[in-house]
């Protein structure tokens, strides 16, 4: 549809894709848009590559981005941002965090993690925004937040301020992790500027 | 989003629907991706939830209820309405009296499901009415339609989504909350609820004519409808393949259908005859198409579009319109990442040890079938829920002296009680000689942990019986059943080799709670971590393939410079933040190179 935007999020299972692609979807449902999301549970879950899908436009029918046709990729591992490729095209942009999860293959010795894994990214006229979300969090207060980090840096690109992000963040995140997480966003920001 | 508007996933709204329908008794097994529609549900007031052993026993409970004059819901994913198909098909003999509704899920592409199967077939096959929605609005909207058609007609009614329409959010509005048009109470009614055959044969004539007053109703539905548009290319659609006809052909006029069974025939022919081209996009099976066929009307629909995997825009374009077909940035090649068992899993131990013995691994449904990846590879066969102790009872017979000590059997604690008991009691009756491992972890995991009739709690985690698997075995002629820890590796692997040199049926518990129980998490973890000048790079520990633990390889150089031998080709690391702190590695370790932390 034109005037949809379409947010890819990948990441490994339990990373908090969920609460990320929740805070801003309900960012952009406060300003007004209509949007979808679509999630894959169970099996995917475990440890696995996993990813949400997020939609917003006037109205948004499919649940699902076409391949070719993410403007934003949000990845939370270095290696699944090359993985969705297909999912972008020239001019999408990347957002990734610099973390490395080791995969069964690689923690076992069978294959190595592959170097320099953004630069088939970039070679395709992709413009890659780099976060080392776990780091930020830690200093934030609280490594788990790393999701949260990324949402920071996600806002420059989103049609809503910060401070809606902020907003969702104080009324939908529990209270006894809200300070930290509103010190993660605001780090992810600062990074992503 | 409007004041008071909702953010709702499909499996949320269904069950807003339901409590909003005046639903009183519910009842289901998880499955993915069902499973979100029973546990939000339990989540009101004044509705009755529970979770059973299996879908055939979830459906019975909510016939039970339907005809005790309550409105009643069965939630089931695809695979589990195999398994309640029994009570479906009579089910549609007996009609209901309060309104009766079963929901089965679908999970094309097969996300979390060993199969892909189109669910529409049972509603042709039952003869019962089904509504398929598009998204979560719609979702929550049919569902009380639904509730009022079962009513009007006297008929169960089926309600199919799929993943991508159970696990997308989309936006919905709170409706008005409403009750059953019966009373509830015990009514008599044997010509109709005691399917002799003379009774059945009676209500086989009124199913008949129920589904010619269907046939008729449906025509005047308007979630059946006809979306104005271009007529020289005409589509017919419904679920979610009618957004992404929407998406990829938005001029395009479309007959959507909220009903796929019994189909509007007039509307259908009258759409049919208003278009130049006629086609029909439907995710799996050719369901609509082939009965739009036999009704003797052209229509193009599987020539195009795939029978198998899920539809998107993008596929529904190049199906049709293959010149649309974009061309894509290439994936570069990399490592795979594959669902794993978490890290303190205890299904790994065991695994670890079937796949050092020289066993054929009969496996069954959960987070256990994992243990048929690498490293570990230790699962032979996985066919459906319960499985796993009949299809080695099948090799024994077969086999004979040539399978004794060579079968093992890997079921679960909620899918031993959904299927496995029956299979158990055959092996015993019939003289079996295999050896049953039931992973014990106190809950139906994969699907979210789910309680069980074995975990002690129901399904608002309120105190209830824990079945004694033990004391079952035993009653159903089991003597030589012994129990395990599964995080000590090398003394479960000692039980299970003497089991297995035994004759007969032998069951081995093996009991230890699963990492992600709540009760769990909330425990500190101590974990363990390296002393890395004992390491010898055995990779003993590797091999588990716990998350935890990873392989650093080091040049002949990097290993002299640790002080390890030239030859020495890595070392292994615990991850301390991911370590759960089963322990399993250290028991593994034979150079005291793991050790619990402080210690």
């Amino acid at each position: 549809m034109p005037g949809t935007g379409n947010i890819l999020f990948s990441g490994v299972g339990g990373q908090g894709i969920l609460l990320a692609s929740e805070i801003t979807a309900y960012a952009l449902l406060e300003a007004g848009y209509d949007a979808k999301k679509s999630e894959v549970h169970g099996m995917a879950q475990r440890g696995g590559s996993v990813t949400a899908q997020l939609r917003y436009g006037d109205r948004v029918y499919s649940p699902l981005i076409e391949p070719g046709r993410a403007d934003l990729l949000v990845a939370f591992e270095l290696m699944e941002a090359p993985r969705y490729l297909p999912f972008l095209h020239a001019g999408s942009r990347v957002i990734v965090n610099t973390q490395k999860i080791l995969p069964p293959s690689v923690a076992t010795g069978l294959t190595s993690y592959p170097e320099d894994v953004l630069a088939a990214v970039r070679a395709c006229d992709i413009q890659v925004v780099e976060i080392d979300a776990f780091a930020l969090a830690r200093e934030a207060g609280e490594v788990k937040a790393a999701n949260v980090v990324m949402v920071g840096a996600l806002s420059h690109f989103l049609p809503v301020d910060a401070a809606a992000c902020e907003a969702i963040i104080n009324t939908r995140v529990p209270e006894r992790f809200r300070e930290v997480n509103l010190r993660a966003f605001a780090a992810g920001r600062a990074a992503g500027a | 989003m409007k004041q008071g508007a909702l953010w709702y996933s499909g499996n949320e709204a269904i069950a807003l629907g339901a409590y909003e329908a005046g639903v009183k008794v519910a009842s289901g097994y998880p499955g993915t991706p069902s499973t979100e529609v029973m546990e939000n549900l339990s989540r009101y007031e004044g509705v009755y939830t529970e979770w059973a052993p299996n879908e055939k026993v979830g459906l019975e409970v909510a016939l039970g209820a339907s005809f005790a004059g309550v409105r009643a819901f069965a939630t089931m994913k695809h695979v589990g309405l195999n398994v309640a198909a029994d009570p479906l098909f009579t089910a549609a003999y007996t009609g209901v009296r309060g309104g009766l509704v079963i929901l089965v899920a679908d999970d094309p592409e097969m996300h979390s499901s060993q199969n892909e199967q189109d669910s529409r077939n049972y509603a042709f096959a039952a003869k019962l009415p089904m509504f398929e929605p598009s998204d979560p609005a719609e979702a929550k909207e049919f569902l009380k339609l639904a509730y009022q058609l079962s009513e009007e007609f006297d008929t169960p009614v089926m309600f199919r989504t799929t993943t991508r329409i159970a696990h997308v959010k989309g936006v919905i509005e709170r409706g008005e909350v409403e009750c059953s048009t019966v009373a509830p109470g015990i009514e008599k009614n044997p010509q109709k609820l005691v399917m002799l055959p003379g009774h059945a044969r009676m209500r086989r004539v009124a199913l008949e004519e129920r589904m010619a007053r269907l046939r008729a109703h449906v025509e005047t539905l308007p979630c059946n409808r006809v979306e104005e548009g271009d007529r020289s290319r005409g589509f017919i659609t419904s679920s979610v393949s009618y957004l992404y006809v929407k998406e990829a052909f938005p001029e395009a006029a479309v007959l959507k259908l909220g009903v796929c069974w019994p189909l509007p025939e007039q509307k259908i022919r009258a759409f049919a005859a208003s278009v130049d081209e006629l086609i029909v996009v439907e995710e799996l099976d050719p369901f609509l198409e082939i009965h739009i066929k036999a009704m003797g009307i052209a229509c193009r629909g599987k020539e195009l579009v795939p029978n198998r995997g899920e539809l998107n825009t993008a596929i529904v374009r190049a199906a049709i319109d293959p010149a649309s077909t974009p061309e894509l940035l290439p994936a570069p090649q990399l490592p795979m990442r594959p669902p794993n068992m978490c890290a303190g899993c205890p299904h790994r131990g065991i695994f670890y040890n079937l796949s050092k013995m020289k066993v054929f691994v009969s496996g069954d449904i959960g987070c256990y079938t994992l243990g048929a990846l690498p490293p570990l590879a230790a699962m032979d066969s996985c066919v459906c829920m319960g499985a796993a102790v009949t299809v080695a009872h099948g090799m024994a017979k077969a086999l004979g002296d040539a399978g004794r000590g060579k079968l093992v059997s890997v079921i679960g604690d909620s899918t031993f009680i959904h299927s496995g008991i029956t299979g158990l009691i055959n092996s015993v009756y019939n003289g079996s000689s295999s050896l049953l491992m039931i992973l014990d972890n106190r809950i139906t995991a994969m699907t979210g942990q789910q309680n069980n009739p074995a975990s002690g709690y129901n399904i608002k985690g309120e105190a209830a019986n824990a079945i004694d698997l033990e004391q079952l075995c035993r009653a159903v002629g089991v003597t030589d059943i012994s129990v395990v820890n599964p995080h000590q590796i090398p003394e479960a692997r000692q039980a299970m080799n003497e089991a297995l040199e035994r004759d007969g049926v032998s069951v081995i518990i093996s009991r230890a709670p699963c990492v992600l129980l709540p009760e769990i998490k909330r425990q500190t973890v101590v974990p363990y971590v390296n002393c890395l000048e004992n390491c010898t790079g055995c990779r003993a520990c590797v091999g588990l393939g716990c998350p935890a633990i990873s392989w650093q390889a080091l040049t002949p150089e990097e290993a002299v410079a640790r002080g390890y031998r030239e030859k020495q080709k890595g070392y292994a690391l615990i991850n301390e933040v991911q370590c759960n702190g089963c322990g399993q590695c250290q028991t593994l370790c034979k150079f005291d190179a793991i050790v619990r932390k402080g210690e």
